[in-house]
């Protein structure tokens, strides 16, 4: 077995937990191995069944290389599946102590056929602790459940409970309603019960509706954007249908869905919540604590305003200690730890932000 | 039953759609970039609604053990023109492009899938005629690429997808039918969806298969529309062609429309005469998949008197999905009258470019292939 490294990044003088990592198959049959042959027959012959048009693809290509980064192609495969060139390329060269993976394809997350989104779901989950984190201990995987079948999920997050490779639990933010809806609430108290976040990862596939309220974006351009229009109704959802009220133990963490949207998001909900409290008599305090409580951000994509220390303010107001940072590695729009904040962070706000925030989300020693 | 004698016009024929690396040549240079340095041209552009291993998607002995059924033109006339005997079949080539969303990228690769159909397809093979592929959601662009195609008369329809972004008959769609209308072309509504609805008014069902039950009501849902909007009385001439939408439930769609349309006329007043007698005339249907059960032609026979002409099928095989097994093309219960009009003469009456006059002596083709090729 591989010793994890310690070695700290030479740029900020501390190792990293980087919160978003994306692995990937070298081909769909390695998950085969984890598929009974009943599903591999049915994937074989009719393949997933999404909510869009195209089979195989994204209905919005991506730039650059398929949304790789070009230096990040193995020899075989996609990036991201070649565990080697992940060690080399940024886990060594980057001083990750720890890597959240984000297993988003064939997980079962927007499967439209449930009793294969199940399949799906058990066999991506036992193929990161085989493929990944037991070979690469300084990995860890989320348990990826198909939110639109809460009983299967529930059982799913118990049986992987106990496994410590497993730090927190997937369910799609394109979902088919909106995830405070109680038919998902099963979920949120398996969450609450195992101590294990959920994880929201933007979504490049549809849950059956437009991906704005006025309907679907032309370019990836807009569709890069809707995913933080959609984190940011997500989250007012989530808070306004009480489900933080009804599971004070559950956390949320929101990766790559942007995070300056935060407090104006907060102060918005406040806002008519104060016209129209009569309405959601549930809610026991401002919209904006459940937030503020409840809810992690990743850092990438992060913004750059011109004047940097605009981010530095928004931080203040979101709190330091609910932003983690992560590169989206091996994505095109990759983050580097060195280059992403554009103004000084002080010793304690980096050792939050790179490392202490998440060890303490996720329990990490 | 087997087609009793040669001649008859296929009007549902898929090629396997070209690569996007083949259609490479047919881009310009921003697209050709683009394509390469977004790893576009590595996509399959494959359709949901026809995965390419499903049982529907290709009858098994039209299974090649490389490469996709109705890859090439050999395997089409040996496997889809030869047995049949047909002296024309019209290629409705399903391509993924219509479902993306930039419609710049979806009609640059519209025009490429088309140039290629017209170079690869059309020159090689005189039998072979075909439907001109259009970014359906930018009319605009739908209709540069018609004026674009138009000249060569061996393309005879606009395809369509059944469940696209809005109903077909909106006026926001008006300049394609005017384009087609002026060019002779029929209009093609193609069963698929672009999944940018749930396909069913009750959300997205599990299974693929209720997806195909439910094309039928996406057809229903288009054909008023058309008739609703008043498309019919605004462009005259056009020709509305439903293809593999199978015809089961038109009866209920005459009917039910008729009596409706008598108690609430004064709304659509433009609807001038019964509905089903406007869409007796300008509406046509392909055969397969027939969808009255094989075991009693009596049903297909009483269906076809209840849709009350026999004026509206177009034959098809629909090739390579699997509808038939064997050289059973034709469902049993058809008159020979019947066969002889679905085989041959629905088809010429939809479709002015496939007369005879309109085929002999050309001499615009011969000009449009030389632009084409050029």
């Amino acid at each position: 077995m591989n010793v994890p490294l310690r070695q700290a990044s030479p740029a900020l003088g501390l190792t990293i937990v980087d919160c978003d990592i994306h692995p990937a198959y070298r081909s769909p049959k390695d998950l085969h191995p984890f598929l009974p042959a009943r599903w591999r027959e049915h994937m074989a012959m009719f393949g997933e069944h999404l909510r869009q048009g195209l089979s195989g693809q994204l209905a919005w290509p991506r730039m650059m290389a398929s949304g790789m980064r070009l230096d990040a192609f193995p020899n075989e495969g996609p990036p991201g599946s070649d565990l080697a060139l992940m060690r080399r390329q940024h886990l060594d060269a980057n001083g990750v102590e720890c890597g959240m993976l984000m297993q988003l394809s064939k997980g079962g997350m927007e499967e439209r056929n449930l009793d294969f989104a199940a399949a799906l779901s058990r066999a991506v989950n036992d193929w990161q602790v085989e493929a990944w984190v037991k070979p690469e201990p300084r990995l860890r995987a989320g348990i990826v459940v198909p939110q639109e079948d809460a009983d299967f999920a529930v059982e799913e997050i118990e049986r992987r409970a106990g496994d410590p490779a497993f730090v927190q639990i997937l369910i799609s933010p394109r979902s088919s309603d909106p995830l405070g809806h109680r038919r998902y609430w099963p979920i949120y108290e398996a969450a609450q019960r195992c101590r294990r976040p959920i994880a929201l990862h933007v979504q490049g596939f549809s849950g059956g509706h437009a991906s704005t309220g006025s309907g679907w974006p032309t370019y990836y351009l807009q569709e890069h954007y809707a995913t933080t229009t959609g984190m940011q109704t997500t989250v007012m959802n989530l808070v306004f249908e009480g489900v933080f009220e009804r599971f004070p133990g559950l956390n949320v963490v929101l990766i790559e869905g942007g995070f300056t949207w935060a407090p104006a998001l907060g102060w918005r909900m406040d806002k008519h919540w104060r016209r129209m409290r009569a309405e959601v008599p549930h809610l026991k305090r401002p919209p904006s604590e459940y937030l503020r409580e409840h809810c992690w951000f990743t850092t990438q994509p992060i913004e750059e305003p011109d004047d940097p220390k605009h981010l530095a303010e928004v931080i203040e107001w979101i709190g330091w200690d609910r932003v983690m940072f992560s590169t989206d590695y091996p994505h095109w729009d990759f983050d580097h730890p060195q280059q992403a904040f554009k103004f000084p962070l002080t010793e304690e706000q980096k050792r939050k932000v790179f490392r202490d925030n998440a060890k303490a989300l996720y329990g990490l020693p | 039953m087997k087609i009793p004698y040669p001649g008859a016009i296929d009007c549902d024929l898929h090629p396997a759609m070209p690569s996007v690396a083949a259609l490479m040549p047919y881009l310009d240079e921003y697209w050709r970039d683009q394509l390469a340095n977004r790893h576009i041209d590595r996509y399959p552009f494959v359709l949901t609604s026809y995965p390419p291993g499903a049982p529907l998607s290709a009858r098994p002995d039209w299974r090649q053990p490389s490469g996709a059924p109705g890859g090439d033109l050999d395997m089409i006339r040996r496997q889809a023109l030869d047995p049949f005997g047909s002296s024309l079949a019209i290629c409705n080539v399903l391509h993924g492009a219509v479902a993306l969303f930039n419609a710049d990228m979806a009609a640059a690769l519209c025009a490429a899938l088309n140039d290629w159909v017209a170079t690869e397809l059309l020159d090689r093979e005189p039998r072979l005629r075909a439907s001109i592929v259009v970014p359906v959601h930018d009319p605009g662009l739908a209709v540069d690429e018609i004026e674009r195609k138009a000249a060569d008369r061996r393309f005879v329809q606009v395809l369509m997808l059944a469940m696209g972004e809005m109903l077909l008959g909106r006026r926001l769609y008006w300049p394609i039918y005017a384009a087609a209308e002026r060019h002779e072309l029929a209009i093609g509504v193609h069963a698929g969806s672009t999944y940018h609805h749930a396909p069913t008014a009750a959300g997205w069902p599990a299974h693929r298969v209720e997806d195909y039950v439910a094309q039928s009501t996406a057809f229903e849902s288009q054909l008023l529309s058309f008739l609703a909007e008043g498309v019919f009385q605004k462009f005259p001439a056009l020709k509305l062609v439903l293809i593999e939408s199978g015809f089961s439930w038109l009866p209920t769609l005459l009917w039910r429309t008729g009596k409706t349309w008598r108690g609430v006329r004064p709304e659509v007043p433009w609807i001038d005469r019964p509905p089903a007698e406007i869409v007796r005339e300008r509406v046509r249907l392909t055969l397969q998949p027939v969808d009255t059960p094989r075991h009693d032609p009596q049903i297909l026979a009483r269906t076809l008197a209840h849709i009350g002409s026999d004026r509206m099928l177009l034959f098809s095989t629909d090739y390579p999905h699997w509808q038939f097994d064997g050289e059973d093309v034709l469902p049993e219960g058809l008159s020979a009258a019947t066969v002889r009009r679905l085989m041959i003469d629905n088809p010429l009456e939809t479709y002015p470019r496939l007369r005879p006059a309109a085929v002999a002596g050309d001499t615009v083709g011969d000009a449009a292939r030389q632009e084409a090729v050029r």
